[in-house]
């Protein structure tokens, strides 16, 4: 596909589509219905299966019904419907099953507001729902990248058998840029777990897909089980972009919208002879705190800059572990940092204040 | 010599974890038998409740999901969507199908999804130990209505049949009881219904069963059927509401 100016939402929805995803289940919710809308269009000219669900909590479902039933499928919403959709990921985590869930992040609490923030961090990189249970999230800094990550989400959801998330801010899903489509080719995958119908002799086991383990001894084994899988997901799948770090002094560390904003505020200040740099996690679960730690040895502040109260810096904090300070600073309810404010954080820190 | 009575290939060699009088054993072997004589293994997957059939997946003998409380009817929206071709049905209670997942039976009915639904309606939460179901009578004693269901205090209980068969999508809606052979007999000829309705590519099918819960309700398996004739079948009036 040639190179063509599109909205996030409407290149997340196409990404998906060009990696194979054919089954599609959601609900409209402000700022990510271009999504669904797009699916609407786009899945039965390819033979794919679109349903507007009657809430979020019936579209999870339905995700959990064609994942099991060895497809590649997916759901979007935004905060107060992912919220919904969070019983349905603890079971999907539980049953260990392939899927991608976008959150294109609103403000909240509550109904919040319509415009982009980065506040359910915590939601997103803790599991979510109940339970002992983690899942991959992906956080775009682009349109272009949160092509490619669509496309990775599915690929590291079928490889490990886990929902995985990408976790845009409403900007991602709401601007457009330039972007090229990628050239898809799936990963090899093995889907005999799924339920395809089963007669006794047919060569596999008949699928249960279930999380239900009554017994104790059984439910901490499967814990155990996907305990090594996390360990697996965060030795492999950790992502991060460096700006500016080999000399650097000073890092902000922002993902998403926010990491674009801090580059300016970074650049800023290098012109000003402050040797600051940028880390940006891609994967915001697994975080890339080995990156941070080894940086932090080398470094004399760190800035952590989000689009909330403050929830990525306690990742920060844990990987620096006290070798250097770190400073917060954010704007939160739907606003935006301003390159002017980042930059201001940023000398003020070097200036000791 | 020859055989009079086997285990249909439906159900697994497992016993069943119901309690002495319970009628869902007769239901799942009602629903194993229709399955058994209408369709291979390979052609059907069926998803499981929350509630005390929720181990339905260790008794019949094909592809199965367990499905969080509630949602089986999307869980298989989404199987029926990806498999068009196989026979999808769910197994649900009434808390299940009739409380915390009103919305999803409702608008898969509506949707007219290709499915089979068994809704097993004896008016009480068995599994978590006898407290009142959405489906439980006016009158009636449970460890959350503990004076007594009254309409002003804990509200009306929900006829679901005649609630669906309202709506344009579902092909078949049917209520049978298992109380006694006669009714056992023509409630395996309504699930065989139900059933052809969706190998016919029909629309959603729903099969509401009365059934007992001796344990939880305080009577004795014989005095429980007798309240299912007695008491259950006048507000919850048998026969089918919908056939297209």
């Amino acid at each position: 596909m040639n190179r063509q100016m599109m909205k996030g939402n409407e290149a997340i929805a196409e990404a998906a589509v060009q990696a194979g995803c054919r089954y599609y289940f959601g609900y409209p919710i402000t700022p990510q219905s271009e999504i669904p809308e797009y699916m609407s269009k786009r899945l039965p000219e390819v033979g794919g299966t679109f349903i507007q669900a009657e809430s979020e909590i019936a579209a999870i479902n339905m995700v959990y019904g064609a994942a099991g039933a060895g497809a590649r499928a997916m759901t979007s919403s935004s905060s107060p419907g992912v919220s919904l959709k969070q019983e349905g990921i603890s079971y999907i985590a539980g049953a260990e099953l392939p899927c991608l869930i976008v959150n294109i992040v609103r403000g909240g609490p509550g109904l919040g507001s319509i415009q982009p923030a980065q506040s359910d961090y915590y939601q997103a990189t803790r599991g979510g729902g109940h339970g002992d249970y983690r899942l991959p999230v992906f956080a775009p800094a682009s349109v272009q990248e949160a092509v490619e990550l669509t496309m990775k989400a599915f690929d590291v959801a079928d490889r490990y058998r886990t929902p995985t998330m990408l976790l845009g801010d409403g900007a991602i899903g709401q601007m457009m840029e330039p972007v090229t489509m990628p050239e898809y080719k799936p990963a090899e995958t093995d889907k005999s777990w799924a339920a395809t119908g089963w007669r006794e002799g047919c060569g596999r086991e008949r699928a249960i897909i279930n999380s239900l383990y009554i017994e104790p001894d059984r439910l901490e084994a499967l814990v155990r089980k996907l305990e090594a899988k996390y360990k697996a997901i965060a030795e492999n799948e950790t992502m991060v972009d460096l700006q500016y770090m080999d000399d650097a002094e000073y890092a902000v560390v922002a993902y998403g919208t926010t990491a674009r904003i801090a580059l300016t505020a970074v650049r800023n200040a290098r012109k000003q002879g402050v040797k600051a740099g940028l880390i940006r996690p891609i994967t915001v679960w697994p975080f890339p705190e080995k990156v941070i730690c080894d940086a932090a040895s080398r470094l004399k502040g760190v800035l952590t800059v989000e689009m909330s109260l403050g929830q990525m810096v306690d990742d920060v904090r844990l990987a620096v572990n006290g070798q250097c300070p770190v400073r917060f600073f954010g704007r939160t309810g739907g606003m935006i940092p301003g390159v002017r404010e980042v930059y201001d954080q940023l000398m003020s820190m070097k200036e000791g204040l | 010599m020859a055989t009079v009575f086997e285990r249909p290939k439906f159900l697994t060699d497992t016993p069943f974890h119901y309690c002495p009088g319970c009628t869902h054993g007769i239901i799942h072997r009602l629903v194993a038998e229709v399955l058994s004589e209408k369709f291979n293994q390979e052609d059907v997957i069926g998803v499981a409740p929350v509630g005390c059939a929720v181990f339905a997946y260790n008794y019949f003998n094909c592809d199965m999901y367990e499905a969080a409380h509630g949602r089986a009817p999307a869980v298989a929206t989404g199987a029926k969507r990806v498999h068009p071709d196989k026979i999808v049905f769910t197994y649900q209670g009434d808390g299940d199908l009739a409380s915390i997942g009103t919305a999803e039976i409702v608008h898969a009915a509506t949707r007219g999804e290709k499915i089979t639904v068994i809704f097993i309606n004896n008016g009480i939460y068995g599994m978590t130990g006898g407290q009142m179901a959405p489906t439980t009578l006016i009158g009636e004693k449970t460890t959350t209505s503990p004076y007594g269901r009254t309409a002003e205090r804990n509200g009306n209980p929900i006829r679901i049949c005649e609630m669906l068969s309202t709506l344009d999508g579902p092909s078949y809606i049917a209520r049978v009881s298992v109380h006694d052979v006669k009714n056992v007999l023509n409630a395996k000829k309504v699930i065989a219904t139900a059933f052809e309705h969706q190998a016919e590519g029909k629309g959603l099918s729903l099969v509401e069963v009365l059934s007992t819960c001796p344990t939880n309700w305080g009577r004795s398996p014989q005095e429980a059927l007798k309240f299912v004739a007695e008491r259950m079948i006048p507000e919850y009036p048998l026969g089918v509401f919908k056939e297209v």
